[in-house]
């Protein structure tokens, strides 16, 4: 593999920049990242040069990007970065026009989106796109249909999400968005995926919601889920994640551990900054994301809300 | 007491449309084909029962049990193929392309076949028969009989979707395809036992048809794809009991018109039919109109 062509010069630049503050083993990890792959073995899923085209538009630009065993791996970007699309075109909504999506070893580009899902790359997708005349345990049991072998069940859903149960026989239509969200991955989840697709949680939902969600995935990983998440919500993305990459208009501005990356070099591959700079004319109002909200990236791993995301258990 | 047999004929004759709509309902709420060769579909099953009968020389009445499985795996063929490329285009398309089918079916059948009449008699049995309430009221046996398949065809199809695995599946298809794909649905397998279902409550009509009344290759879309869309629309899209009650309104309708003048039969339907269009477009019992 050959480094990816399709990198801002934000990355090259601050990488120089960032060798010199990040400590011997984070320099170690950096230098092996991300081709070499110091993270495990073989990639679990791995997406190669993906060019994607909506009509005219060029919605990606040769993205690649390899997710490994384990890992919560998290797409960052401002609205039509291309990360929804990404998402889609993974599990076979979109067609791309060039690249290819490996998965277990497999050249999945031309398998239909079925095949896929029942191959393990399930997606909870953005607006959570339930079926709305259908109850809350059809919409589960529809999720399991063609289930994989593996340890979620409808039982297990409830058993996360407390007040399911009781309100089962409830259509999707009369929930709360918070709810709703559950429920999408409820129904994610009973399939028993090997990665889990995870497309804006946040979008919509309020704050309080959102970190409520976010809480459940220490119990959602601990049954050795791999997780490609998609969020807006840069601290949140942060806070979760062990490996970042940040989109900009189709291509990678960014991309390594959420430890080994300053809030600065976020921001301005997010923004499209020109590097160093941070924020102060050219930066849209926090409420975009939150994006003051960042820990200094020896914090983040101190209050983990998503147990396996600290650098330590990263390690072992 | 003429207007009283009026509304049971009506009544009864309505099972009759619903037969004809339920399948017309069914593949528009679930893959948005709005079918033209319906009716058309519905007078093949009748030849097809009508060359069971001479063939093997059964009753009409279990002519279905040959005619139905035969116009489910048609239908599932029908989806998989022709519907289903004309879908991937996009619903003019399929619009016209069912068009274009109902054309062929006609012409195919006045081609190889000729423009006659046809019935699928009944035979000796009970059926062809009927009774007397009071003077006035004459209730044929095969009406009844018409009137109580139907509401068994759609109490089982209501069942069916409710309950089944791929009841379930149908409606999650009908809500959201791409939903559906995501949890490993291959919704065209899901669109074809829609379309076999379709097919095969449309072949019992159309036996039900050729047993009442008289059938010809125009009656398709002459009679049968008309009344089931007026009855469709006045029960209301996507419901199954709307369906019936749309079949009851429509032909309590044509009896009631039929009783002041003959030639108000036809045309009465069509006006109630374009009253619910004008004053309650969802239908009756539709909750919200479909976007």
């Amino acid at each position: 593999m050959t480094e990816p062509k399709a990198r801002g010069d934000a990355w090259t630049e601050e990488r120089g920049a960032r060798n010199e503050r990040t400590s011997d083993e984070g320099r170690r990890r950096l230098e092996g990242a991300p081709e070499a792959s110091g993270r495990g073995s073989t990639p679990l899923l791995e997406v190669r040069d993906l060019t994607v085209h909506h009509g005219q538009l060029r919605a990606l630009d040769r993205v690649s990007l390899r997710v490994f065993p384990g890992e919560v791996y998290a797409i960052i970007g401002a609205n039509g970065a291309g990360k929804s699309t990404l998402l889609r075109t993974i599990v076979g909504l979109h067609r791309p026009t060039e690249g290819a999506i490996v998965y277990e070893g497999k050249d999945m580009t031309r398998v239909r989106p079925e095949r896929r899902a029942t191959g393990g790359i399930v997606m909870v997708p953005e607006g959570r796109r339930l079926f709305g005349s259908l109850t809350v345990e059809e919409n589960l049991q529809i999720g399991a249909t063609y289930a994989r072998p593996g340890p979620w069940t409808i039982e297990r859903v409830y058993e996360l999400f407390g007040w399911m149960r009781e309100r089962r026989t409830q259509r999707t239509e009369q929930l709360s968005g918070g709810e709703q969200q559950s429920v999408a991955i409820g129904r994610a989840l009973v399939a028993n995926p090997r990665v889990l697709l995870l497309d804006e949680l946040s979008l919509g939902l309020a704050p309080i919601v959102v970190q409520r969600i976010y809480a459940m995935m220490s119990q959602i990983l601990a049954s050795g889920l791999t997780v490609l998440l998609v969020e807006q919500d840069v601290s949140q993305a942060l806070r979760v994640a062990s490996h970042l990459q940040c989109l900009l208009e189709g291509h990678t501005t960014l991309e390594g551990r959420p430890s080994d990356v300053t809030p600065e070099q976020v921001e301005a591959a997010y923004f499209g900054l020109a590097p160093g700079g941070n924020g102060g004319a050219g930066s849209p109002p926090v409420s975009r994301g939150g994006l003051g909200g960042i820990a200094p990236p020896g914090q983040a791993g101190s209050q983990p809300l998503w147990s396996g995301s600290t650098p330590s258990s990263r390690e072992s | 007491m003429v207007w009283v047999n009026a509304i049971i004929q009506g009544i009864l004759t309505g099972g009759l449309y619903a037969l004809f709509a339920c399948g017309l309902s069914l593949m528009f709420g679930v893959m948005k084909v709005v079918n033209l060769a319906h009716g058309d579909l519905a007078i093949i099953g009748a030849y097809i029962a009508l060359g069971v009968i001479t063939i093997t020389h059964i009753p009409a009445l279990w002519s279905f049990l040959i005619v139905v499985p035969i116009m489910a795996v048609l239908g599932y063929a029908m989806q998989r193929t022709l519907i289903q490329s004309s879908l991937d285009r996009g619903a003019l398309t399929t619009l016209l392309v069912t068009f274009g089918l109902s054309v062929v079916i006609e012409n195919a059948l006045l081609q190889f076949l000729n423009a006659d009449s046809h019935s699928l008699g009944a035979g000796s049995s009970i059926i062809t028969k009927s009774f007397s309430i009071g003077s006035q009221i004459q209730i044929a046996y095969l009406l009844v009989l018409i009137f109580v398949v139907a509401v068994v065809v759609l109490l089982g199809l209501q069942y069916f979707l409710s309950a089944s695995r791929y009841g379930r599946m149908i409606r999650a298809v009908a809500d959201d395809r791409e939903a559906a794909q995501m949890s490993g649905i291959d919704y065209r397998h899901v669109f074809g036992i829609a379309a076999a279902i379709a097919f095969g409550t449309v072949a019992l009509g159309g036996i039900a048809y050729g047993m009442y009344s008289q059938f010809a290759p125009t009656t398709g879309t002459d009679t049968i794809l008309l009344f089931a869309f007026a009855a469709v629309v006045i029960g209301g899209l996507g419901s199954l009991w709307g369906t019936l009650l749309g079949g009851v309104v429509l032909g309590v309708a044509q009896q009631i018109g039929a009783q002041i003048n003959l030639s108000y039969e036809v045309l009465a339907g069509y006006l109630v039919f374009l009253a619910v269009l004008v004053l309650r477009p969802q239908g009756l019992t539709a909750r919200k109109a479909q976007s």
